[in-house]
């Protein structure tokens, strides 16, 4: 950055010099991190098209040519993959809209309306959200039990309708996006309260709810433990059990091939529902403005 | 709205019938194990392979048990330097990012690729990332080639027995699987800036420093909370990236142990008393810091 | 700060003490017994893993067999017991993945994979909770947790006679015989271990690869440490990590790893730390995980730096020496060259292998015994495995009569191993586990890398080790 540069004052006084070089750390810098996230989707395409011997070979950069003989070998195994597919989505869906609109919907709740016990019950939300979810797993299971709900995904989805994180965020974004008088505008024209909630909120909300949808999403997603303590029937099993399945496999039958693939088969869907969701994130300063 | 308080009052039972599904689910769900685990940490309750010890009430013994053990305050330090060590880059450059991305007079082209590509790595499970990691820094792995090839080291480097290697690279992992998520968060909290407010300030002569110190950062203020607080409560119970990576032990000498992973070990004998104990601290500790954080921060529920 | 310590643990001691008092210990007649019988195994006062009461199981010889239940429940981590009994079990007739009959009796496989100690959190919950398992699998770190406790059926209780189970391997038995010396669960596999050695290095450095020769360079540890000192002169590691060598001075200790609740280490694994640490410091063995890409490294011809690995058969037949597509030894590793040989080494060990126990929930028994009857005792079937699945099978003579024939394994360069296994597996001697062995084994070669690293001293490392020992294992003191 020390080349000489013939330096001009564009009207607002800045240094029209100084953006040009800004620019340029700007895409060096985005450039690098963009290779750094990236990189890491080329090494599991990398390892899924490698057969198992070569995997053991030890590490190259370079692809091989077994990711369909891979994938034939995972079809081939008694795991019941696109059936776990499908467990996953409705999982990972089903919690992210639980979430997202009753989290939103108890955040509306606390932001709009004047009620006796409503910064108690603000705040307990608040130190909740700071216990530790490994403990109470234990008691969970219990409770499950007593529900007679093993073996369902119902203990799975339903409890994310009250996620604190949620709640919080959708609470600091109300209070930095939702003007009172919105509110007051739509109860002028005569809209009940719920369809105020559903019709003229949701909308104005919506990056947030993208965003909290897909990190619960990717949440439910990826996760292993309660799924593997709940889920026993193979009809019913989410993509990290199967994966966790394949890796332990016995000795004769470990395939690091076929596991690498169920890896990237796995991250497929959550990138298409992220690039998908994304849209409402990243349209952007300029096209966001505040709406209402 | 003071003027209208009788009318808006009539429409706050609203809040109460709002607050139901959350309230209920989040009572059956997590407030019933929440009190069975402050009480189960004053009684003894644990497994002897598959034979129930207890309860026994022994009162505050296990929280007794617990400080004499000066390792708990080791597994502290730990968590909070591997979270620092994340935490730092990842606000930095989100900010850094976030300052960009609003700047319209810097107009970066392909931005919507930018933003989107650095949530990527949020979606590969920790235990992918692990695998990758133990495959490029092995010692016969390409980043120990690179080094022996640059003659920066004569012999292989082990990453996984270096204390400071082990903590940076925890740190790392958790800064790539979540500067996206930082940095979205902040994004969408941009999107509720009214973009009058730059051409308004724009008009008054403001630079783009000016712009993001005067205008970004301080209607970004709930947002930035948000992310502090929640990434502090992530932080003091990190453990699926320390656990994978290194199977549990917290190694090189318990390093890289942190509470969660502490509280895990209790949990091998289903030890819900001595687990209690330690989620109860856990508790005070992170409301602790938080309300630090709040106070600092000026954050308050606003008034009626 | 000390003495409060002291006071915590001893006030801590009481209460376990007194808890075990309460616990109703009626069988600890029985249980002194059983500790006899181990040469001193269980402590006593330890509260007894085998004694919270529930009625109706019993474990008396005479037990009628409870039959006729709805589903035969069988809970396992993997595949591999269910293609066994798909295989090799005539009654079976597999209906889907998980789900088969035998006879009219309908089969059901719930399969939790181990990872995160997934299948024995699920396992301990649902016997906990009675439901209704038949049968389960274990494997030998853990074995004994399940087989102290009540929920584990004894074979006798199957209408099994020990006759009928005569030929299997003694030390097979050993893993799953409780502390009172009851037998509670079966395998079809032997997993003994030999040293497998590489035939190049063997002939530049010892003269020759011939297996005699080599055993004697090896044939005991002090020799064995002498020749690994000839091997780093000459360019190569002598094994691949400390914890290749772990499993071995391990499975040949005196003592068990408790005495009276007191965490206790054997001297053998004591010679374990000091022999390691010489020979990582000289250069002669490094401290990687099993499994990592650096331990594996030494199975390549790219590499061809390591000495010797320890194994059973399923590990050089697979992990040394990994198939490719056409289910023949990949090129590049030493097994496809048949670079291998293979020799007894200082001691013998065992690595793997699946036991199946019956569960006390268990309405099926007369199925549950008929499985193990056919795939552990039947000499025929498990002759059929030898031959299908490349198991070494848990059956003394069946197995002596294929050592004697004709068989070679091209990756040992044409050598018939099995002899060797046959050899080493009647000295092996398990009488020592207790159920702590996986906590204690985890916990000691993780604590041990950290020294052997220069991340901890030794006193450091065993501290580190009986606290981590103590966290997951409450009732224990050191």
């Amino acid at each position: 950055m020390a080349q000489n540069m013939q330096i001009t004052y564009d009207i607002k006084g800045e240094n029209t010099g100084t953006i040009k070089r800004r620019r340029i750390v700007a895409y060096i810098v985005l450039a690098f991190l963009s290779l750094l996230c990236l990189f890491w989707f080329y090494l599991l395409f990398v390892n899924a098209t490698k057969s198992h011997a070569e995997l053991s070979l030890g590490f190259t950069a370079v692809p091989s040519t077994h990711l369909f003989t891979n994938w034939k070998q995972l079809m081939k195994m008694p795991l019941k993959v696109l059936p776990g597919l499908a467990n996953s989505i409705f999982v990972a869906a089903l919690s992210a809209i639980c979430a997202t609109y009753f989290s939103a919907m108890t955040a509306y709740a606390i932001h709009v309306y004047r009620f006796a016990g409503r910064k108690a019950i603000a705040t307990f939300i608040l130190a909740v959200m700071m216990i530790p979810t490994q403990v109470t797993a234990l008691g969970f299971l219990e409770l499950i039990r007593k529900f007679n709900m093993m073996d369902t995904f119902w203990p799975l989805i339903i409890p994310s309708v009250a996620a604190p994180a949620t709640f919080f965020y959708m609470k600091q974004y109300l209070d930095s996006a939702l003007p009172l008088e919105i509110v007051e505008a739509a109860r002028i024209d005569g809209s009940g309260e719920f369809r105020t909630y559903n019709t003229i909120i949701m909308p104005i909300v919506k990056p947030a709810i993208a965003v909290q949808a897909i990190f619960t999403f990717v949440a439910s997603w990826n996760n292993y433990f309660t799924p593997a303590l709940i889920l026993s029937n193979e009809n019913r099993k989410t993509l990290p059990i199967l994966i966790a399945q394949l890796r332990s496999m016995d000795w004769s039958h470990l395939d690091m091939g076929a596991v690498y693939v169920m890896i990237a088969f796995s991250i497929f869907p959550v990138v298409v529902v992220y690039l998908c969701l994304s849209k409402y994130i990243v349209g952007g300063i300029a096209a966001g403005s505040v709406k209402g | 709205m003071k003027s209208k308080k009788s009318k808006v009052v009539a429409f706050n039972k609203w809040g109460y019938i709002f607050l139901i599904p959350f309230v209920v689910v989040y009572s059956i769900f997590q407030l019933i194990p929440l009190f069975t685990t402050i009480y189960n940490s004053f009684f003894e309750n644990y497994r002897s392979g598959l034979t129930v010890i207890g309860p026994t009430f022994i009162g505050i013994d296990n929280f007794g048990k617990l400080f004499s053990d000066k390792n708990i305050w080791i597994y502290f330090g730990n968590t909070m330097l591997m979270w620092i060590i994340g935490f730092l880059p990842q606000i930095l450059i989100s900010l850094l990012l976030g300052a960009w991305f609003s700047d319209n007079r810097l107009r970066l082209k392909a931005s919507g690729f930018f933003k989107t590509v650095i949530y990527l790595p949020n979606l590969i499970m920790a235990s992918a990332f692990s695998l990758l990691f133990f495959a490029l820094l092995s010692d016969g792995g390409p980043i120990n080639s690179i080094l022996i090839a640059l003659h920066l080291r004569t012999e292989p480097f082990h990453f996984f027995s270096s204390i400071t290697a082990s903590r940076v690279i925890v740190g790392f992992i958790n800064f790539l699987m979540w500067f996206g998520n930082t940095t979205i968060l902040l994004m969408a909290g941009m999107l509720g800036i009214d973009t009058s407010l730059y051409e308004a300030a724009e008009v008054d002569g403001a630079n783009s420093r000016q712009k993001f110190f005067r205008v970004t950062l301080p209607l970004l203020r709930p947002i930035l909370i948000y992310v502090v607080i929640t990434s502090l409560i992530g932080g003091l119970q990190m453990f699926d990236v320390p656990q994978i990576l290194t199977k549990g032990a917290g190694s090189p000498a318990g390093s890289t142990m942190t509470l969660i992973m502490h509280l895990n070990q209790h949990l091998y004998s289903k030890n819900l008393g001595m687990g209690g104990a330690l989620s109860v601290v856990l508790f005070v500790l992170t409301g602790i810091l938080s309300i630090i954080v709040f106070k600092m921060s000026g954050f308050k529920l606003e008034d009626d | 700060m000390k003495k409060r310590l002291l006071a915590l643990t001893m006030a801590m001691i009481m209460v376990a003490g007194t808890m075990a008092a309460c616990g109703g210990n009626t069988d600890q007649p029985a249980d002194n017994q059983g500790a006899a019988n181990q040469g001193g195994g269980e402590d006593p006062g330890t509260p007894d893993p085998g004694v919270e009461p529930d009625p109706g199981v019993e474990p008396a010889p005479e037990v009628e067999l409870v039959t006729g239940g709805d589903t035969l429940t069988i809970y396992c981590w993997n595949d591999e017991f269910k293609s066994r009994v798909t295989d090799h079990y005539a009654d079976y007739t597999a209906v889907d993945a998980t789900h088969g009959t035998i006879g009219d009796t309908p089969v059901e496989w719930i399969i939790t994979p181990n990872e995160g100690n997934g299948y024995q959190n699920k396992l301990d919950e649902d016997l906990l909770n009675g439901v209704g398992i038949d049968l389960f699998l274990i494997e030998a770190d853990y074995a004994l947790k399940y087989v102290d406790a009540e929920y584990t059926l004894p074979i006798s209780a199957l209408g099994i006679e020990p006759s009928e189970y005569a030929d299997q391997y003694q030390y097979t038995k050993d893993i799953v015989t409780d502390s009172n010396g009851v037998l509670k669960g079966l395998s079809w596999q032997g997993c003994p271990c030999v040293m497998f050695y590489n035939r190049s290095i063997a002939t530049e450095v010892l003269g020759s690869d011939d297996p005699d020769t080599v055993q004697a360079a090896v044939k005991d540890w002090d020799t064995f440490n002498e020749t690994a000192a000839q091997m780093v002169d000459a360019g190569y590691y002598m094994t691949s990590s400390v914890a290749d060598t772990y499993r071995v001075y391990q499975n040949n200790v005196t003592t068990p790893w408790v005495v009276d609740g007191k965490i206790n280490i054997d001297a053998n694994l004591e010679k374990w730390v000091e022999d390691s640490m010489a020979m990582v410091e000289a250069k002669e063995t490094r401290t990687h995980d099993l499994w990592s890409d650096d331990w594996s490294a030494g199975f390549m011809t790219a590499n061809n730096n390591v000495f010797c690995y320890f194994g059973p058969a399923w590990f050089i037949n697979y992990s040394m020496t990994p198939r490719d597509d056409d289910g023949n030894p990949q090129a590049g590793t030493i097994g496809a060259i048949g670079g291998w040989g293979a020799c007894v080494g200082p001691q013998s060990c065992y690595w793997g292998g699946t036991w199946i126990c019956a569960a006390s929930t268990c309405d099926n028994m007369d199925l549950v015994a008929d499985i193990m009857r056919e795939l552990t005792m039947n000499p025929d079937v498990m002759t059929e495995i030898v031959e299908a699945d490349d198991d070494f099978v848990n059956n003394q003579p069946a197995m002596e009569a294929m050592a004697k024939t004709d068989y070679t394994s091209d990756i040992l360069g044409g050598q018939n191993p099995l002899p060797l296994y046959c050899e080493g597996v009647l000295t092996l001697d398990l009488s020592n586990l207790t159920a702590y062995d996986q906590a204690c084994n985890e916990e000691f070669q993780k604590a041990m890398k950290d020294y052997f690293d220069g991340n901890a001293t030794y006193e450091e490392a065993l501290e580190r080790f009986y606290n981590a020992v103590q966290t997951k294992h409450p009732e224990l003191t050191y």
